[in-house]
């Protein structure tokens, strides 16, 4: 959660300051422990994860180097993405980890046929898989047929939605007219819970729980989290579309500081021992961003600019 | 003993499930129904646990085979039409195209599309959407005009690495048949000369290829020799083997059965224009269908649609320029 916030500060800097970073940045402040709650429960290599937009702590607790972060946002040649998508567009199939698209609600059913394949192939095993979502894209027609389909199957998909109130500006008045998101999970004929998502603790028994339900066959498992999205969408919004009356209530709490005040509370950690952390985790984050800064930027005359696997299908370059 | 369009097709969704075990079909009514058309009669029993039926849930279709040609299946997706591929377009284009650009992880995933006009199938159930797909980057596009083609194209489909887009055409599944499904000729990728000719050629595809070979007699009696090409698939478009018969024969009719503005008969006087103008006698031509709806009621859907008078008609006009 930390390395995120602190990731995720120095990433927001880079683009206030111009030039480093082309497109937008977009933060999961506020969202981190609702996010990284469901990462550490996933197996790199094992588990299917398709993370969103604000799953920046959940990427790392699922796995993903930061390097693999900033190369994208810088859109270094060395990154996973290799400049031909940026930012949180960013995934290495192949370990598990699904490079979302910016169409919302579209992943749930990819990873859901990822683990329909593995059940095909007799390779599920204990495997799960886990995407997330926010309060505006469960109003896709991409995730209902998703998700009904992920429940028709019974297939082990953990369904996570951060409901943070806003769809970019559009409050949840405007998104849906259920009482509560989590109604919906009964008409799939799936389980469904609701969990403070301020609070670390409670979304990782949470998350832990629904976890254990879908590797014993229990099928697609519901969260809605809920919480105040702590920044604008992106760093080009400040939000101001959000009333204080908001920013001042429960699900404004900013769950860092709720986790760090628990561990604190509870022994685990001292004042002092977070304050190396905190100096630890921002050397790291400085190293990386230095590291890639020096990286070179993807050359446009050495792009094979070949969209298909099969080469010998690629047409010609048919310029007037 | 002969065997038809959809009979082939059928047979090659059989073959590819018999020689490759992380292949698999999911579609609407496809398992013990068999599919709306029957082009997977039987195969659930003969495959149990291979052929599935799914929800009617086109996106979702479309996202599952992505996410499952990530983990190594090379699945087969049925459209119960081509027209409903539009609620899986945001899947195919966005998802399934881009995936190997993106991420290096090649997506193996053929989609059938029971494509074009029949009598009576009205606006909803004849569309062509070769163009639509063959305009975004990444994506295969097929369109068998042969019993033999229906079969190797497929099956040639399923092992590539690649999204391919397979337009079957529902006017052929029962009328087109062949005695047995000969040796396979062609890779995807190259066009076939289906009637040498040196007066003018015939660019087309999918079904229009018959209509245009029933023009191309009707004009011998006239005593002119029409060349017509077909293009197998239209992207990539074998633009070698267009400008060959067109320096052959000087003149061109691109014809297509799909709605006039762009599209793949666009494409084809574009490619000429820009490569062989100077191969050409006469301002190239184009015939599609007209620029409305697909009408339901035969009369008006026999006008709507290029037929072998109209074909006939276009190339006497070419042939007086």
């Amino acid at each position: 959660m930390l390395l995120s916030r602190v990731l995720e500060e120095k990433l927001g800097s880079l683009y206030r300051a111009g030039g480093r970073i082309v497109g937008g940045v977009y933060l999961g402040k506020g969202q981190e422990a609702f996010s990284a709650a469901l990462g550490v429960q996933l197996r790199k290599g094992r588990d299917i994860y398709g993370p969103l937009i604000r799953d920046q702590a959940g990427r790392i607790a699922f796995g993903e180097p930061i390097l693999d972060c900033v190369r994208t946002y810088l859109g270094a040649v060395t990154g996973p993405m290799r400049g031909r998508d940026g930012n949180i567009h960013r995934g290495r199939p192949k370990e598990g980890h699904l490079a979302m698209i910016s169409h919302l609600g579209s992943l749930l059913s990819v990873v859901a046929g990822g683990l329909f394949a593995r059940r095909l192939s007799g390779t599920l095993a204990d495997s799960i898989g886990a995407t997330s979502i926010g309060d505006g894209g469960t109003s896709t027609g991409a995730f209902h047929e998703g998700l009904n389909m992920a429940a028709v199957e019974k297939l082990p998909i953990i369904v996570s939605i951060a409901n943070n109130q806003y769809a970019y500006s559009t409050p949840n008045t405007r998104q849906y007219a259920c009482e509560n998101l989590v109604d919906r999970a009964a008409g799939y004929g799936i389980e469904g819970v609701t969990v403070d998502a301020t609070d670390l603790a409670s979304c990782l028994k949470a998350f832990r729980a629904a976890a254990d339900r879908a590797r014993a066959g229990g099928g697609p498992q519901m969260i809605v989290g809920t919480l105040l999205r702590l920044a604008g969408h992106g760093e080009h919004d400040d939000a101001s579309y959000i009333p204080d009356t908001k920013r001042q209530g429960a699900s404004a709490r900013d769950c860092l500081q709720v986790a760090e005040d628990f561990a604190r509370d509870h022994g685990w950690m001292s004042s002092a021992d977070l304050r190396e952390l905190n100096e630890e985790v921002r050397r790291n984050v400085d190293q990386t961003v230095s590291k890639v800064s020096k990286e070179p930027a993807p050359d446009p005359f050495k792009e094979n600019w070949q969209a298909l696997s099969c080469a010998e299908l690629v047409e010609g370059q048919h310029e007037a | 003993m002969s065997i038809t369009y959809l009979e082939a097709i059928r047979e090659a969704q059989y073959e590819a499930l018999r020689n490759d075990p992380s292949v698999f079909l999911y579609g609407q009514d496809i398992a013990t129904f068999g599919g709306a058309f029957k082009a997977t009669k039987n195969l659930s029993k003969e495959f149990p646990n291979r052929v599935f039926d799914a929800p009617i849930s086109e996106d979702a279709m479309v996202g599952m085979a992505v996410g499952a040609a990530v983990e190594g299946a090379r699945p087969i997706i049925e459209m119960q039409f081509a027209d409903f591929s539009s609620i899986g377009f945001n899947q195919i284009v966005n998802q399934a195209a881009t995936l190997f650009w993106r991420t290096n992880v090649p997506c193996p995933i053929t989609i059938r599309m029971p494509s074009g006009g029949t009598a009576g199938s009205g606006p909803f159930h004849s569309q062509s959407m070769e163009a639509i797909y063959a305009h975004y980057p990444g994506l295969v596009i097929v369109t068998p005009a042969t019993v033999e083609d229906a079969y190797w194209m497929l099956l040639d489909s399923v092992k590539l690495n690649d999204p391919v887009i397979f337009c079957e055409h529902k006017f052929l599944y029962y009328h087109l048949k062949a005695d047995q499904i000969g040796d396979r000729e062609l890779p995807i990728g190259k066009a076939r000369i289906a009637r040498p000719g040196r007066h003018a050629t015939i660019v087309t595809y999918s079904a229009m290829v018959h209509e245009a070979l029933r023009a191309a007699e009707e004009l011998q009696l006239d005593g002119y020799q029409i060349e017509v090409v077909d293009l197998r698939s239209v992207k990539p478009m074998d633009t070698d083997t267009i400008l060959a018969s067109v320096a052959r024969t000087g003149r061109l009719l691109a014809l297509g059965e799909a709605f006039p503005w762009g599209g793949v008969t666009a494409e084809i006087i574009a490619r000429v224009t820009t490569d062989g103008f100077h191969l050409l006698d006469a301002p190239p031509m184009r015939l599609n269908s007209k620029d409305t709806p697909i009408p339901y009621h035969p009369n008006l859907w026999k006008s709507h649609r290029p037929t072998t008078s109209t074909i006939a008609a276009a190339l006497r006009r070419l042939l007086r320029n």
